[in-house]
């Protein structure tokens, strides 16, 4: 299951460091984020709950870059 | 703008204006003390922040950390020499922060330019409910579903006109701006524009399936394809910030104590103040943020730009490996010829060109007639060529010989249609034909009446497109086909191309570009050119796989890195030069950064360069390089 989010992520490194911190989050099958398309595609995990995985995401993002957001 | 930039620009401004408000109007001790660490905070409070989450997360060492440390020491360092000098680090500060801000917002500008030249997405589709038009999401429309596109409207989905006569705008997808004029029974791809009629269409393919899902999930995708040296950058960055914080912390400390130990330097703070002043301006000369910007940002301008001009790059990593293409190896068929035969000459028993019109007439109508119940492309070809309908009363005791060709009775005449084979079984000595291309033997009532030659058309830009591939630096040429040799090596020598393969089955194709690929050599790369149909696993073994007129066949979207909209094998040398300009500007801007930074760095270790400089050779550099990066996406001429 794939799904792409509209993200706003102000720097170009930053999106580097959450794209690898985001990927270890568990029902993470993989994850890609495109700073310059402000988009972030995930692929869940078989089975995952998209919700929870995807708050445990938003939170591991924020702790690398405070000003991340998923819109 | 954004909310977040006009906030960051207040703040600067703000700052900016009691900056200058505090060097004419001079306050002495607390109050002035006060009033600048307000200034500081005004600017500065939000990068302090992020320092601080950093170190309690324990990712110590990044801009922030830099920015934050630079300035809080500039600031203790005038607070100790009870100088009074806080003006270091709040201009420190705030060119960091317009530098950051003049980035956001250029970065963010040319983000949106770029995209929008992207953005094909239909927002809606029309469908017709109880006479009413209904405005529908394109995902809900089902395969088969009527849709009404009116004029100005992006079609949605892919489909087959039913009704209505109009013109579209395909520029969107293949770079091309003249409208393309569609009736009903043409097919209409998703993403062009309706310029005047109303069209009705069934659709023949999901939203998802359809050509613009493909073309916007492509280009989304391509750039989240990471180059080589962007993850050289990213690697790099990772190692740099550390390196340089610690060297700054080495650059405080080891010095003055040398000094002291070595040099009966008077052990006390001051010995230390100069190296440490030193190593704030290290730190604020080395922050890495030029580099890290301006490479992502140079490849989505270069894919962006080329994407305008019809050609789609999948990722930043094709388009370096595009970048080293010397080699470029053609499938004839569809790339360099129409794929369609058209009739090149009439010749009679003695091989000579018929040059009376009635006779030519004559020959190309019979052989229109008797193959008018045949599918064969050569078939078709011959029913363009003649252009008038067949009158099919006229045909009778039509027999195909499989393999040959076919006899027929018209006017009460006995006519063959076919090729030599067919003329020897009927005991006729057809004539060798001198020209290179595909013949058709004519006999009418048992007598040999000429042949039509068939050539494949060659497009009428394939030959200055093989010159535009030499001038941009590639050194061979070569062409792959399965015609017969004397064809394939005509066609070679007049459109300029290097090496010939002929009489090539598709798999053979697979091994000859192996051995191409084999012989190729060092860091050069090889480019297969095909039009996507049976080529796909040839697209696939090249080290880069162009398909050109690819629009609606998914095969060859997803076999090849690069996909042309259109059939233009001009755009194969353009793509290439956007590759090499976009490179080029990459390793400008990493040699210039890293280069001013050196520089910047040593200097600053002999107390040459003070912080006014290291913010320069910061945030300078970052402009420029930005600057540099959206050079990229201007490609039109290139």
């Amino acid at each position: 299951m794939n799904k792409t989010f509209k993200i706003e992520v102000d720097c170009a490194n930053c999106a580097n460091l959450v794209e690898d911190a985001a990927r270890k989050v568990s029902g993470v099958k993989d994850l890609t984020i495109s700073f310059m398309t402000q988009k972030m595609k995930v692929a869940f995990e078989d089975g995952a709950d998209q919700d929870s995985v995807m708050a445990e995401v938003l939170k591991v993002a924020k702790k690398v870059e405070p000003d991340f957001e998923i819109l | 703008m954004n909310r977040k930039q006009l906030y960051m620009l207040i703040r600067i401004i703000i700052a900016l204006v009691m900056t200058v408000g505090l060097q004419l109007i001079d306050f002495a001790g607390w109050p002035r003390l006060a009033l600048y660490l307000a200034v500081y905070l005004i600017i500065g409070f939000d990068i302090l922040k992020k320092a601080w989450l950093g170190i309690i997360h324990g990712r110590v060492f990044d801009e922030n950390f830099l920015m934050a440390a630079a300035t809080v020491g500039a600031f203790s360092l005038a607070l100790y020499e009870k100088s009074g000098d806080y003006l270091e680090a709040i201009a420190v500060m705030l060119f960091y922060q317009i530098g950051e801000f003049f980035q956001s917002y250029a970065v963010g500008k040319s983000r949106r330019n770029i995209a929008a030249l992207m953005d094909i997405r239909p927002d809606y589709a029309n469908i017709e409910e109880e006479g009413k038009i209904v405005r529908v999401d394109p995902d809900d429309v089902e395969v088969g579903q009527t849709i009404i596109v009116q004029p100005g409207e992006r079609v949605p989905i892919d489909g087959v006109i039913v009704s209505g006569v109009s013109s579209l705008n395909t520029s969107a997808l293949t770079g091309e701006s003249l409208p393309r004029g569609v009736s009903a029974g043409d097919e209409l791809i998703s993403g062009s524009i309706n310029m005047s009629g109303v069209l009705k269409a069934r659709t023949t393919k999901e939203f998802g399936d359809s050509t613009v899902s493909k073309i916007l999930e492509l280009v989304e995708d391509s750039a989240s394809r990471k180059s080589k040296s962007e993850n050289f950058i990213a690697k790099f960055a990772r190692v740099y910030t550390p390196a340089v914080c610690y060297g700054a912390l080495a650059l405080a400390l080891l010095p003055p104590l040398f000094l002291m130990l070595f040099y009966g330097a008077p052990v006390n703070f001051a010995t230390f103040e100069t190296w440490i002043y030193r190593a704030l301006v290290f730190l604020v000369i080395s922050c890495p943020c030029a580099l890290v910007v301006s490479i992502p940002l140079s490849f989505f301008a270069g894919i962006g730009g080329a994407s305008r001009e019809g050609i789609l790059v999948k990722g930043a990593n094709i388009l370096e490996t595009l970048s080293k293409v010397r080699t470029v190896v053609f499938d004839k068929t569809g790339t360099l010829t129409k794929g369609v035969f058209e009739v090149n000459a009439f010749h009679d028993h003695g091989d000579n060109d018929i040059d009376v019109e009635h006779k030519k007439a004559k020959l190309l109508e019979y052989a229109a007639i008797v193959e008018s119940s045949s599918s064969h492309p050569i078939a078709k070809s011959l029913q363009q060529a003649y252009g008038k309908k067949v009158d099919r009363n006229r045909l009778s005791d039509v027999r195909e010989i499989s393999g040959k060709g076919i006899t027929a009775v018209i006017d009460g005449m006995t006519v063959a249609v076919g090729n030599e084979k067919l003329m020897s079984e009927m005991s006729l000595a057809p004539c060798r034909c001198r020209t290179a291309g595909t013949i058709v033997h004519i006999a009418i009532d048992g007598k040999y009446a000429g042949h039509i030659v068939l050539g494949d058309v060659v497009k009428p830009t394939s030959k200055a497109a093989i010159a535009d591939l030499r001038k941009s630096g590639v050194t061979q040429t070569v062409m792959l086909t399965g015609d017969a040799r004397p064809v394939a090596e005509q066609m070679a020598a007049k459109l300029g191309v290097d090496k010939v393969y002929s009489e090539l089955l598709p798999a053979d194709k697979v091994s000859h570009l192996e051995d191409i690929l084999n012989s190729s050599k060092g860091d050069t790369k090889v480019a297969f050119v095909g039009d996507g149909i049976n080529d796909a696993p040839v697209l696939s073994r090249a080290d880069l796989g162009i398909a050109m007129g690819a629009l609606g066949s998914d095969a060859a979207i997803e076999a090849a890195d690069v996909v042309l909209m259109d059939d233009d094998p001009m755009k194969i040398g353009k793509a290439i030069r956007i590759s090499r300009k976009c490179l080029r500007i990459v390793w400008e801007n990493i040699i210039m950064a890293l280069g001013i930074k050196a520089v910047c760095l040593i200097l600053g270790m002999f107390g040459i360069v003070n912080m006014w400089l290291a913010i320069f050779a910061d945030v300078g550099v970052m402009i420029i390089a930005v600057l540099n990066a959206i050079r990229v996406m201007y490609v039109h001429k290139v």
